[in-house]
């Protein structure tokens, strides 16, 4: 792999480039899911190949290809300059990078167990017996439930001089119950809607995750919601818990501190951001209890959004975005840090395979745990406790939102009082995080894993990382989905 | 190349003493030239190849999948592929591979498309920008360029193979406190006009300049063919007879009966003549044109071999590579459409809303088909019969049962493009009482 990387550095870097990196990766998969009682999907796949970005004529140029003949090579080097050279009859400005060093590097993401290891029929033993549980249950209709892993290396070679080789391996487990009855579908997950909870880990995510242990209760939960009243319609408190809450970080935070979205790049497809330059260090985004980071470093934890350097070289970092309430940062890359007059990008390129070229993205945008024990974040006179989420929705600049959730309760006094279905709620970006009043501890914080966010033409799918535990907001527009 | 493939495939698998395997080679040679604050910013090409390969072993299946296309890569998916299939449980319902049938040869291809350059590309997003450029405006979007082909075969002796090109260009023109957007497809990129799209989206935001608030509530709407297709696009999957047997479809007891308004038919088309896709599904099984909906009646979904066993009917051809959980689905919508040029329903509108696109749909009911999002890019107040300006965009929570049986006019149909689904051939439609829930604020 690291002499694919060079051999195809040399060949684009000795046809005069003002700069090239390659990344080639080996990338191999295995998903296995279940349905009603048998094997849905069981397959594996493997993808090798390299992609080739330049700047030539002060334009950018992209190749990609699995051919890794010699003559493979020249072709894609060839063409990556082809195509940077084009881009000179709608040139501007020349394009300008922040600086950063080489780096000679090899790391591996930490894992106990390696997903691979484990064959696959233990994989669906495993979860035909989830399967089997939740059908148990009088009213589910369908059972279902997944595995995926992923192991990922990718050589990282620059005209800068630098050499990464990352390996990062991933795994993703989880199941849903659903129950059709008199005209009305409801779901329940674990632990998370789309696929379960995914980290940055081996197969002992499996286990840690008690698949089993939790089935019953998910179960019988999508039955008991076609008993539960509908969710009122009106401003109420609000109680999230973690998964969604990671949720409403990723859309609400997250996708609008991304540069590249608000200097314009996205425009045409993801859209743009409420968060003008003007904003950074003036707005109040939350209430004094919001803090949030971006954190791509392997202290913050297993993350989708971890790893030891960035798509373009630049190392993991951990950048504040709202401190004590206050809008404090973007994520960057070397372009856009030096778009907006930065020394430095703090890493946040990352591209979903070979073939295409980096993104600014995600890594591990989390809000950081506060003080409330879970009773005092459900020490309310009157909210609405959700769970899981259902249906996420957002502007493209990302000011109006809503979210449904799988799941309700009306609290009252502490206290859980009644079952809710079809819960929704909506807002304003900037509101919503100014009504934040409680966040609990650490000890309730959960770092969970979005595997499915998509952004770019041609559009990429990443997975990001989002920390949270659950916390309270006051007088929040609830039930509109229902509404009118 | 793909029956040399399959003849490595086929010998290698014999080596494991197993003879039922389905390969599935697909080749795509795509590039994309993006542009953003009128210049192209990112510009970009992929060259990729891969087999998948299916085995079925005593009674069950796995599917494996690579880009190492040499003989170590064939024989090391093909190892897996039965090496999977063995540690799964036997399945009682899993039918042998499909024979070889008919289906029509039909390749959509044109060479313009598959020849284009970078310097193609770059210089006619360089004449878009000029467009918006002139209008004080600044400009955002894509050309793109692809040639794709797919090809499955097996050991029964299937042999299906399509060849298709894709030219697409996107523009999104913004003014200071506005924008606007357009976007076409077409197999040959001469079928395409991006300066008159370019000048569309440039007209838009001009038009759209200085939004008004209006507040949320019932609207007469108009919407445009993309924002008819990304909304009614989500509904598809449920025609899906895998989908009604898992009760997750809205049509688990509705089928045949009168769901939408008398004004609505839609086919699943292959064959027709805006319509793009291979004509055959994931097991080789011929598409066969469907009528979904005849007159607001919910008449044919599709059906994969298995469900179609299962049912006792034959296949329509909408299967889904194996193994999968998810059956089937129709994916070549013709909406059929009326006689109502968009001018004209613009004029007959007393007070409505014209809605050039929608965007970040989601499901919010599974049942009713309630969907929420917003309106992007283009959304004005029509009063008397006249655009007179651009409004604030409106979040919307709307049923589409609701709304399919509250269409008042449609115009021709035609091959629309969205970013939420995939392409359809569908009309413009003003709808009554369409609900926004909220307004953002831009």
């Amino acid at each position: 792999m690291k002499d694919l990387a060079l051999r195809a550095l040399d060949a684009v870097a000795r046809r005069g480039v003002s700069y090239a990196d390659v990344r080639a990766q080996e990338i191999r998969e295995r998903e296995i899911t279940t349905k009603n009682g048998k094997t849905g999907h069981a397959g594996s796949s493997e993808s090798v190949g390299l992609g080739i970005r330049v700047i030539a004529a002060g334009c950018w140029g992209f190749a990609a290809t699995d051919d890794l003949t010699p003559a493979g090579l020249e072709a894609a080097a060839s063409r990556a300059i082809e195509i940077a050279r084009s881009g000179v009859v709608a040139r501007k400005a020349d394009l300008t990078l922040a600086p950063e060093q080489a780096y000679q590097a090899t790391w591996v993401s930490p894992f106990k167990i390696d997903p691979f290891s484990i064959p696959v029929d233990q994989n669906l033993a495993t979860l035909l017996a989830v399967d089997a549980q939740l059908r148990r249950t009088a009213g589910v209709n369908l059972a279902e439930t997944s595995m995926h892993f992923e192991r990922r290396r990718q050589v990282f070679a620059s005209t800068l001089g630098s050499l990464i080789d990352q390996t990062r391996c991933v795994s993703g487990a989880g199941f849903s119950a659903l129950s059709y009855k008199d005209n009305e579908i409801h779901k329940r997950s674990y632990p998370n809607s789309f696929g379960g909870q995914y980290q940055l880990k081996g197969y002992e995510l499996v286990a840690e995750l008690d698949l089993l242990g939790h089935a019953p209760r998910i179960a019988e939960e999508a039955v008991a919601l076609h008993s539960a009243d509908q969710c009122p319609e009106g401003e109420f408190d609000l109680i999230l818990d973690s998964s969604q809450l990671g949720l409403q970080i990723h859309e609400s935070v997250g996708h609008p501190i991304e540069l590249d979205r608000v200097l314009g790049s996205e425009a045409n497809y993801a859209g743009m951001s409420f968060l003008t330059l003007d904003k950074l260090n003036q707005l109040r985004y939350g209430s004094e209890v919001v803090n949030v980071v971006c954190d791509a470093r392997l202290e913050h934890g297993p993350g989708l959004g971890t790893f030891a350097f960035d798509d373009e070289g630049v190392p993991a970092q951990s950048t504040d975005i709202i401190r004590n309430g206050h809008f404090v940062g973007y994520m960057t890359s070397r372009e856009t840090a030096a778009a907006v007059g930065r020394d430095r990008s703090n890493g946040c390129m990352r591209a979903d395979g070979w073939a295409r070229i980096p993104l600014i993205r995600m890594t591990n945008v989390s809000l950081e745990p506060g003080r409330q024990s879970l009773e005092e974040i459900f020490d309310a006179k009157h909210a609405i406790y959700m769970e899981t989420n259902r249906s996420w929705s957002i502007d493209d600049k990302r000011y109006n939102f809503q979210f449904g959730c799988e799941i309700g309760w009306e609290i009252r006094n502490g206290k859980r009082v009644r079952m809710l279905k079809n819960p929704s709620y909506s807002g304003i970006t900037t509101e919503f995080w100014n009504s934040c009043e409680a966040i609990a501890s650490r000890e309730h914080w959960t770092l969970w894993g979005v595997p499915n966010c998509g952004k770019g033409q041609p559009e990429q799918v990443m997975g990001t990382g989002h920390g949270a535990s659950p916390a309270r907001f006051r007088k929040i527009r609830i039930g509109s989905a229902y509404g009118g | 190349m793909a029956d040399e493939l399959l003849e490595q495939v086929v010998t290698a698998a014999r080596t494991h003493g197993i003879t039922e395997v389905e390969a599935i080679v697909t080749t795509s040679d795509d590039a994309l030239t993006r542009f953003a604050n009128n210049t192209i910013h990112q510009n970009v090409a992929e060259r990729t190849r891969h087999l998948s390969v299916r085995a079925i072993v005593d009674g069950r299946t796995a599917r494996a999948t690579t880009n190492r296309l040499d003989a170590d890569g064939i024989r090391g998916v093909v190892a897996d592929a039965i090496a999977i299939a063995r540690l799964t449980e036997p399945d009682p319902e899993l039918l042998p591979l499909a024979d070889p049938q008919p289906f029509g040869p039909r390749n959509r291809f044109a060479d313009a498309t598959a020849q284009a350059t970078p310097d193609h590309r770059a210089r006619i997003v360089g004449e878009a920008i000029r467009v918006v450029e002139g209008a004080s405006q600044t400009a955002a979007g894509i050309y793109s360029t692809a040639h794709s082909t797919f090809h499955i075969l097996n050991s029964h002796g299937v042999s299906a193979a399509y060849s298709e090109t894709m030219a697409r260009f996107s523009i999104t023109a913004m003014a200071a406190d506005s924008s606007g957007w357009a976007k076409a497809s077409a197999v040959d990129l001469g079928d395409l006009d991006p300066i008159a799209l370019a000048r569309s989206a440039a007209q838009k935001a001009a038009a759209s300049a200085h939004p008004r608030e209006l507040p949320a509530g019932r609207y007469t709407v108009i919407l445009e063919p993309a924002a008819v297709l990304d909304l009614a696009g989500q509904m598809f999957g449920d025609f899906s007879a895998t989908a009604i047997r898992d009760d997750r479809s809205f049509l688990t007891g509705r089928m045949g009966k009168k769901i939408f308004g008398p004004n609505i038919t839609i086919y699943d088309d292959v064959r027709h003549p805006l319509q793009a896709g291979a004509p055959f599904d994931g097991e080789g099984v011929g598409r066969r044109t469907l009528t979904l909906v005849d007159k607001g009646v919910v008449k044919d979904v599709a059906y994969s071999r298995h469900a179609a066993a299962l049912a006792g009917v034959a296949p329509t051809g909408h299967g889904f590579p194996l193994p999968n959980e998810h059956g089937e689905a129709p994916t070549n919508i013709v909406i059929a459409g009326g006689e109502t040029p968009l001018d004209r329903m613009i004029a007959e509108t007393p007070r409505g809303v014209l809605v050039t696109r929608l965007w970040y749909i989601r499901e919010v009911d599974p049942y009713e088909k309630i969907f929420t999002g917003m309106t992007r890019d283009g959304t004005f107040l029509v009063e008397g019969g006249q655009v007179v300006c651009g409004v604030r965009n409106f979040r919307f929570n709307q049923s589409l049962i609701e709304l399919l049986s509250n269409v008042e006019a449609l115009s021709t149909p035609l091959r629309a493009s969205g970013e939420e689904t995939f392409d359809m051939v569908v009309p413009a439609m003003r709808v009554k009482g369409f609900n926004f829930t909220e307004v953002t604020k831009f």
